[in-house]
């Protein structure tokens, strides 16, 4: 039987057909203009953000990255300048090295977290979905309404539920869970940051917690040396009040050397004990290989009266540890710079030549979720067109065997969210950008 | 890529048939392995042991890169002390046996499964999820 799908595109969007392009991967089998091959990431359906041609992932919402770069910049620029010379001529020339040492630790550790891909898993192909769908359909469910969609697996004796991610159209594997704020599935799901901008997860999970140690050892630092400053003041001088209030002629910089003390005491306080804190919880659970998102929900505490234990876990503090830390690096599931084949069959699945023309009067349904590709319809990798099945009217589905089960109705909501989309998507903007975000924006706006 | 261009030869001469995924073995962990379970759909393409040895060695191959050994905690620990930077210039253990996967893969391919009419996809494509099988129409039999 052949697998043969419909390729949804909007024909006012269409130029006229164009000639083959000059890049070898791109066939002429849909209207394309002759431009430069694009790269995957230009259509990645999450809302993340890629810079230096998609070498760098950051999510939508920077949250408060700013804000804690600029903490740690301004605590440590002051350090550096008011601090470190007094220190140096009274104490030692160490103190300075030391801070170097731990400012650029922070600093390179939580641009890493910030800007690597934290294990996101790339959506299902169409082809992918539909076959999940048949195995979802026969297992005893004859009606079309979609039963529960979870799978049990049996990990170390231990029974693991897996859940559909709607929005993927897969099964998550263990310990993968779909951020709402990035859209995407993160496996070995940690948390999302708003620190940091990004969602921790398998893949840059050992620069967060390398930044929290370090940042943790960086405060604690300062605020020993901020400390050690006052109190070598206040013993050279008449007192603490009097060392508070130093002559400015002293450091014509500052016109008074108590804003200094004050805000770096005051932010290395309160940084301390949250930072230190909050180290000293992740070094839990990297002892015992939890998440953040495993302890919260109490996974493998067994509150449910049940014998559970952590299926992961080695058993073992140091194993644990260094599994976690030191395990081999996985790579990039998403390879965001690889080039978009042109060939949709090789990426949609069992598409003849004719059927895009075929489909030009058929639907006019164009599924480009959160990118501006339009004309790409024809071209679409596997992430747009998994993401379009989740409301595509029935009609517009894959055409196998199975197609009176596969026409199914998708909920209305479903099908009206899309809808809004799609409507939104061809009314927007098609001319090419190099900013996912910018068209995310565009179209959530106009959606 | 190679695989790219075989496969775009094999449409081209012929139409997909169907597609058969192998999903993810999760009995031992979040380690990658395949099921090794044998899909009909393939029975009157390949022999069993033929197709079972291929996916029990792509496993094999994924338990090597995933291995913690001593070369990977040496490399982590490099990696911690040079805070990441490694990773900006040095290939990982891990990214070494993709690439030898995808050797294996485009072999296999060129050997045994392009023969059949079959072609693998290489996991990694896919996210590490399946392994895709595409069955291509049998060119012997008329429709």
């Amino acid at each position: 039987m052949k697998n043969c799908e419909f390729q949804q595109i909007d024909p006012r969007a269409l130029p006229t057909p164009t000639p083959t392009p000059p890049h070898p991967h791109q066939g002429s089998v849909m209207a394309e203009e002759p431009r430069r091959p694009r790269r995957k990431w230009e259509v990645f359906p999450g809302k993340n953000r890629f810079y230096c041609e998609g070498r760098i992932v950051a999510a939508r919402q920077s949250g408060v990255l700013p804000l804690t770069l600029g903490l740690i910049l301004v605590t440590s620029g002051l350090f550096f300048t008011f601090d470190c010379p007094f220190l140096v001529k009274h104490l030692t020339s160490c103190i300075p090295a030391i801070g170097g040492v731990l400012f650029v630790f922070v600093v390179i550790t939580l641009l890493q977290t910030s800007f690597s891909d934290p294990g996101i898993m790339p959506r299902a192909t169409p082809d992918e979905a539909t076959d999940i769908e048949k195995q979802i359909d026969n297992t005893g469910n004859t009606s079309h309404r979609p039963p529960p969609r979870t799978k049990e697996v049996v990990i170390n004796q231990q029974v693991v539920k897996l859940k559909y991610c709607f929005t993927c159209k897969m099964f998550r594997p263990p310990r993968t869970s779909h951020c709402s704020l990035c859209d995407n599935c993160v496996e070995r799901f940690d948390h999302h940051c708003p620190w940091v901008g990004n969602c921790v997860g398998k893949r840059n999970y050992r620069f967060f917690y390398t930044f929290i140690v370090s940042l943790s050892f960086l405060t604690s630092f300062i605020f020993g040396c901020v400390t050690t400053h006052l109190a070598l003041r206040a013993q050279g001088g008449k007192g603490l009040v009097f060392a508070l209030q130093e002559s400015p002629g002293r450091y014509p910089l500052l016109t008074n050397v108590i804003y200094d003390f004050l805000m770096e005491l005051v932010i290395c306080f309160f940084s301390v004990w949250s930072i230190l804190g909050l180290s000293g919880f992740h070094t839990y659970l990297v002892a015992s290989n939890l998440t953040t998102n495993e302890d919260i929900k109490g996974s493998w505490s067994g509150k449910s009266g049940e014998d559970v234990t952590n299926p992961y876990s080695h058993k073992n503090i140091c194993i644990n540890c260094c599994s976690v830390l030191c395990g081999p690096m996985p790579p990039s599931l998403i390879d965001r710079r690889g080039f978009l084949p042109s060939d949709e069959s090789s990426q949609t699945g069992g598409v003849d030549i004719e059927v895009p023309a075929a489909a030009t009067k058929s639907e006019i349904n164009v599924c480009t979720q959160g990118t501006k590709g339009l004309l790409e319809s024809a071209t679409l990798p596997p992430l747009l067109t998994s993401s379009c099945h989740q409301g595509k009217p029935q009609t517009a589905h894959t055409c196998s065997d199975n197609s009176a089960a596969l026409n199914s109705d998708p909920s209305p909501a479903l099908s009206t969210d899309c809808g809004a989309r799609h409507t939104a998507g061809s009314q927007g903007d098609t001319s090419p950008s190099h900013h996912t975000k910018t068209h995310s924006k565009k179209s959530q706006s106009a959606a | 890529m190679a695989e790219t261009h075989s496969l775009q030869d094999m449409r081209q001469q012929a139409a997909v048939a169907a597609k058969v995924f192998l999903q993810r073995d999760y009995t031992i962990g979040t380690v990658c392995q395949f099921q090794t379970k044998f899909p009909s759909e393939l029975e009157t393409r390949i022999d069993k042991q033929q197709f079972e040895e291929t996916v029990r060695t792509l496993n094999n191959l994924y338990a090597e890169a995933e291995k913690l050994g001593s070369q990977s905690y040496i490399e982590g620990c490099l990696a911690c002390l040079t805070a990441y930077t490694v990773f900006l210039c040095m290939e990982t253990h891990y990214e070494k046996v993709l690439k030898k996967i995808a050797k294996y893969i485009q072999e296999q391919n060129d050997k045994i499964y392009a023969p059949r009419g079959l072609l693998l996809t290489d996991p990694i494509e896919r996210g590490l999820r399946v392994i895709e099988v595409t069955i291509f129409e049998d060119r012997s039999l008329t429709r």
